[in-house]
């Protein structure tokens, strides 16, 4: 059990020493310093020549919204068609049928706002064609979105007064070939290398050494997995996702992949510090996202290590901790410690099957998603905690009787309202969602619907609810991963969540932007003694306190009713 | 919102070329170095296919070690786990039955030497593998039904094992298997 806390240790250990640098790079290229990246800087052009855009042009934060929400539309446009006739359209070697409307309504936008929570299963329910031109397609783009998104803050942020921030084009451009390309591809390469399929061939027909006849998925898979976790998409070749043998062929992939989830948003802290010249503040907000992240690591890991106290009753040996849907290649430790990355970043891709993980572990699963901003998803996740980081200014600001101040500028009642209306929105998606699927199933469980209400849960009583809970919850922290028992692909969770998915994504990009595209255009101020000092750690343990206290105050009943209350079920 | 259509949709067409053609291009190009030239490593024995390394079979017979449950038959057209809760009483009820089948084959294992993942079904329902303990308690049925010596069986689960340095060690059932067969 320690080679396990070990390879744990290491691959957290990577991934920070691998996100420094990183940010830095990021940082000198924001900077317009010439560094490797300007060997890209041919493809960039060419790219803008066909897309007709002028690279030069600079762009306030209310056109930077409507370059991204045109462009999502369009894309939404393009996936649905492509989605209810794939069945029809070529490489489709598998022969899978069109999606529904419903179902691809649902599919399409989950992937352009960076959730791929797949209703589906992928080796039946996409073709080789939507696995690679609308789910994979969509993860670079909706990743490159979320970057774009916080490039726009970090240009609000710097230390003059302006309108002028950047060019949205550029950003997105920028975010693929400098990011995301080059580095799935490496990552790209090492799972090909490790047995995961990147052919084009069909499904294999064998009979097995004892005789019985099986088939295989296969397909380009390593490709899309590789984009899949460093976009903080989450959305897998095959239905078990990170847990199938052939998207995670061994413990070495398994590092990489769950490295491959952390890397980028941590990195963008970084970058955050470096391009301000506040190294301090990236410190301190790391340091505030770290706290939060290895408490719930530490409850999720330990509880997997201890094993299932049902199980205990049995009587028989658990030394390998529990193992229900898990991979025996990962063990315990690692799948507890990814189920916190999966969650904490908005990845939502799974080594393990959360549905089956100890009631405390799904407990950290979806604390981690209402936060949803320890790290959290490319771009995005800093979005959030900057929001969680305004309510924290003005609250210390009260405090000491002082006009809340943030690097320089006021933050004002327009501010505020934004920022409170985006931190409210999170809570009021996944609770109200939650009791309206709670109320139909218990008043109408026999409602004549394809799939009845009362046929949803896979498991009954507490963990059932937890279901229901964690399905919204994943849809509004646009995370992707599911207790993937729960009955989902029909048309009241599919059109539910697709609405619960375009506010989650949508508004906290907008409101954020808004925030930082209004602060940049005011007078800019110059710290004295009297500054509130945003970088210092008492300031970071004020943000961590309102994060603590708008998650406690608005979900802690919820959490309550489903995963605490199964705990105590079990452990009595 | 007009000013941006178009080159959004030009924007649309150029990435879908860099990173679905030329990235997935390049990608199903270096795969072709990879083991089973990238459709898939595969194992023969007696001069024919038997399987895919990573993908893990299902084993009924005495004669072979078995591997985990699996919420799929083992059948990788498709993929995933029971998504059963501890809390579940049909799912603890299943699970008792796995165990009570289990000991019937294996005369003269105790509650206590049976690893719980030989009775709890793995997250891919794929899973190639188990750990060495798994095999281990297995060793006296495949030497009384294949009428071998158990140190033999013993030490061809040593020779499959594989140690890790950081990560669980285990051994791949359908290897192990094949090498069983192997062994006069």
């Amino acid at each position: 059990m320690n080679k396990e806390i070990l390879g744990i240790l290491l691959t957290y250990g990577l991934t920070i020493l691998l996100a420094i640098p990183l940010g830095k790079a990021i940082a000198r290229w924001l900077n317009g310093e010439r560094s490797a990246w300007n060997a890209m800087a041919p493809l960039e052009h060419l790219i803008y020549r066909l897309a007709g855009v002028n690279p030069a042009e600079e762009m306030n934060w209310k056109q930077h919204l409507k370059a991204l929400l045109t462009i999502n539309l369009v894309w939404f446009a393009y996936g649905f068609f492509m989605l209810i006739f794939q069945g029809s359209l070529p490489l489709n070697p598998d022969g899978n049928p069109s999606q529904s409307p419903d179902l691809a309504f649902n599919t399409v936008i989950s992937f352009i706002v960076n959730c791929d929570l797949q209703h589906y299963s992928g080796e039946s329910g996409l073709t080789y064609l939507t696995q690679v031109f609308v789910a994979s397609f969509f993860q670079f783009v909706s990743a490159a979105s979320g970057i774009a998104a916080l490039f726009v803050l970090f240009r609000a942020l710097r230390s003059k007064v302006t309108h002028q921030l950047g060019n949205f084009w550029v950003f997105f451009v920028q975010s693929i070939t400098r990011i995301l390309l080059p580095l799935a591809f490496v990552v790209a390469v090492i799972l090909a290398l490790s047995g995961t399929p990147a052919s084009w061939a069909g499904k294999d027909s064998i009979a097995t050494l004892q005789g019985d006849s099986v088939q295989v998925s296969r397909g380009p898979a390593a490709a899309m997995i590789a984009i899949k976790q460093l976009g903080t998409n989450g959305g897998g070749w095959f239905g078990a996702n990170s847990a199938h043998p052939l998207e995670n062929p061994n413990y070495l992939t398994n590092m990489v992949e769950a490295i491959s989830i952390l890397l980028v948003p941590v990195a963008l802290v970084f970058a955050l510090g470096f391009y301000l010249k506040k190294q301090r503040l990236s410190r301190v907000i790391y340091a505030v996202m770290t706290v939060g992240f290895v408490v719930l690591v530490s409850l999720a890991v330990s509880q997997e290590i201890a094993g299932s106290p049902v199980i205990s009753k049995l009587g028989i040996a658990q030394g390998s901790g529990s193992m229900e849907g898990k991979e025996v290649r990962f063990g315990a430790a690692a799948t507890g410690y990814w189920s916190i990355v999966t969650t904490a970043t908005s990845n939502g891709s799974v080594n393990g099957m959360h549905d089956s993980t100890m009631p405390l572990s799904g407990f950290a699963q979806i604390l981690d998603m209402m936060i949803n901003a320890f790290y959290g998803g490319v771009g995005v996740g800093l979005l959030n905690y900057f929001v969680f980081l305004i309510i924290a200014v003005f609250i210390s600001g009260l405090m000491v009787g002082r006009t809340p101040e943030f690097l320089g500028r006021k933050i004002e009642a327009r501010e505020m309202k934004i920022a409170a209306l985006v931190a409210i929105l999170h809570p009021l998606l996944i609770l109200a969602g939650t009791a309206l699927s709670s109320h139909i199933l218990v008043h109408h469980p026999g409602a004549a619907w394809a799939v009845k209400p009362g046929a949803w849960l896979n498991n009954p009583g507490y963990h059932g609810y937890s279901e229901m809970l964690y399905e919204y919850t994943s849809s509004a922290a646009n995370n992707g991963s599911g207790f993937e028992g729960l009955a989902d692909n029909n048309l009241f969770w599919n059109i539910s969540c697709g609405f619960v998915l375009i506010l989650g994504r949508y508004l906290p990009i907008i409101g954020p932007v808004a925030i930082a595209g209004i602060l940049a255009g005011k007078k800019w101020t110059p710290e004295s003694a009297g500054t509130l000092k945003s970088d210092s750690y008492t300031f970071g343990l004020m943000t961590f306190a309102v994060i603590v206290i708008i998650a406690a105050l608005s979900f802690f009943p919820a959490l309550a009713l489903g995963p605490l209350a199964e705990y105590f079920s079990i452990n009595k | 919102m007009k000013k941006y259509i178009a080159p959004s949709i030009r924007m649309t067409i150029a990435m879908l070329m860099l990173c679905c053609v030329i990235y997935f291009g390049l990608v199903t190009l270096i795969g072709k170095l990879a083991p089973g030239n990238g459709h898939g490593e595969t194992l023969s024995a007696n001069g024919r296919i038997v399987g895919y390394a990573l993908i893990g079979q299902k084993f009924t017979a005495d004669k072979y070690f078995w591997g985990r449950p699996s919420a799929v038959d083992y059948n990788a057209a498709g993929s995933g786990g029971s998504n059963k809760a501890g809390s579940n009483p049909d799912y603890v009820k299943m699970v008792g039955e796995r165990i009570d089948a289990f000991l019937a084959h294996n005369p003269g294992v105790s509650r206590a030497q049976l690893p719980a993942e030989m009775v709890t079904a793995s997250g891919s329902g794929l899973d190639p593998d188990i750990s060495p303990a798994s095999a281990y308690v297995q060793v006296a049925r495949i030497a009384r039904v294949r009428k071998q010596s158990p140190a033999s069986i013993q030490s061809l689960i040593d020779q499959q094992t594989i140690k890790n340095a950081i990560g669980p060690d285990k051994v791949n059932v359908l290897k192990l298997n094949i090498a069983l067969d192997k062994l006069k």
